[in-house]
């Protein structure tokens, strides 16, 4: 029942959204909001029972995004580029890869001096300025303006420097497709980067993402980040509990609230290749933007220094 | 007195023009460090240019040397506005690099503004920006090559 209003609520219009929400008590999901404010999604760890549901919709309702790599691949030179081949794995869920946008992490922690299994869908973070699609070489990653990045498969060149610059080295490489191979499939490029793109064509019909649409027990709640970020901190309050998501790497549109510090539960999960972790991270684009401030300066220096030169000239008269 | 003060006016000549090349060496190095290539092509593998391949150092570099860019280009035209105008003369070959530069100056600034998170740039604008930019400096490569090989000046002083 909640699905089924949350998604009318996508199609209607503020007022209708917040009827909806007084009735659903989910944040406001509207398609005006899709459109133009960033939405962000709210997820409650404590609910998760780990059942894949999500990981199972997402792969289903994605398959159609997924790669189909043409083989044998062109051989790539120098030697070390690698192949990077997930074709044959595409079962795999219990990590990211081209096939697999989003999966469960487990953590075993300690919650009132109980030990407790914790499950953690993990994906692509969405970024408020995401680094993968800023720093992307090409322009294929983009930011849409509800807040969701996505990496155009057409465009893409399997570079993997989204995957280098990204906090959690979210985006995952299939070689032997994308628009490489009409180049210089043996001296640049090598496939194409996949990840979660929190399914952005359902959003603009106005439906929910599927992970959302299918968790059984409401896990995820999706809507303005302004609302997601507030209802956030009232329910880490409520619960005495953390929030991830907010602040790190300068914002980003998924907000975790758990009921262990993020620090433990960081140490509890299985990270590595495929496997984000949940660490602090800091603002990975703030250093160079800051930078970019004194680009407003240096003009100013240039004509101060040359009008300084003209006024000693007319001074001494030559 | 004369030969002393073309003595200093040489230097400073010398000295922008240096301040210059060494300006767009490094743009050009970590501009191209910006791609994925100098990792795959072992160049990253080179004893002290291990950094060309961390993508947050050279953007980082490269807004430096961009910075530095911005003010000596402000100070030349500035320069010449106010003192020179009449005492050189720009060559074709000067106008043709002069609008190289200010169309990498400006495609660079609009992808500056595009990195900070209040921009709306379209993607197609985006594509756009860094398909110029890098043909730019393409051709600012070749305008140089060409003008080494040929001798060509951006401007001659004009005897008074």
């Amino acid at each position: 029942m909640k699905n089924k209003i949350s998604r009318r609520s996508f199609l209607k219009g503020t007022m209708a959204t917040a009827c909806t929400l007084a009735a659903a008590g989910i944040p406001a999901s509207a398609a005006g909001a899709a459109d133009k404010e960033q939405l962000a999604t709210l997820l409650d760890i404590r609910k998760c029972i780990g059942c894949e549901a999500c990981v199972e919709a997402c792969k289903e309702v994605n398959e159609t995004k997924f790669p189909d790599p043409k083989k044998p691949f062109p051989k790539m030179y120098p030697d070390r580029v690698p192949v990077m081949d997930w074709s044959d794995k595409q079962d795999v869920t219990d990590r990211l890869t081209p096939y697999n946008w989003l999966f469960i992490q487990s953590a075993t922690v300690k919650i009132n001096g109980e030990e407790t299994e914790l499950t953690i869908p993990r994906r692509c973070m969405h970024c408020v300025n995401p680094p993968c699609v800023k720093l992307c070489p090409w322009g294929s990653a983009r930011l849409l303006e509800n807040g969701i990045s996505r990496i155009d498969p057409d465009l893409c060149l399997g570079g993997s420097k989204c995957k280098a610059v990204c906090p959690w080295h979210i985006p995952e490489r299939q070689t032997g497709v994308g628009i490489y191979l009409d180049l210089l499939p043996s001296l640049a490029g090598n496939g194409v980067m996949y990840k979660c793109d929190r399914c952005y064509n359902r959003i603009a019909d106005g439906e929910l993402p599927a992970c959302i649409e299918a968790c059984p027990e409401d896990v995820q709640t999706i809507g303005p980040r302004d609302e997601i970020i507030k209802k956030a901190h009232e329910l880490a309050k409520e619960i005495g509990g953390y929030i991830y998501g907010e602040k790190e790497n300068g914002g980003t549109n998924t907000i975790y609230v758990s009921p262990v510090p993020f620090e433990e539960l960081n140490k509890a999960i299985e990270t590595g290749k495929g496997k984000p972790h949940l660490q602090p991270v800091k603002n990975s684009m703030a250093d160079s933007n800051n930078l970019a401030a004194a680009m407003i300066i240096a003009p100013i220096a240039g004509v101060v220094a040359a009008a300084g030169k003209f006024y000693k000239m007319s001074k001494t008269g030559k | 007195m004369d030969l002393k003060e073309n003595h200093i006016k040489s230097n400073r000549k010398t000295i922008m023009r240096y301040l210059y090349l060494m300006t767009v060496f490094f743009l050009t190095l970590t501009g191209f460090g910006n791609m994925p290539i100098f990792k795959r092509y072992y160049i990253a593998d080179i004893p002290g240019l291990g950094w060309l391949a961390e993508y947050y150092v050279t953007i980082y570099i490269h807004y430096l040397f961009a910075i530095l860019l911005i003010g000596i280009i402000s100070y030349l035209i500035i320069e010449y506005l106010l003192t020179k105008r009449k005492s050189i003369k720009i060559t074709l070959s000067g106008y043709i690099r002069g609008s190289v530069v200010a169309g990498l100056l400006i495609t660079g600034i609009l992808l500056v503004i595009r990195n900070h998170e209040v921009s709306g740039f379209a993607p197609g604008f985006i594509i756009f920006l860094y398909l110029c930019h890098l043909t730019l400096v393409m051709v600012l490569l070749m305008a140089g090559l060409y003008s080494v090989i040929f001798k060509k000046k951006w401007y001659f002083e004009v005897k008074q």
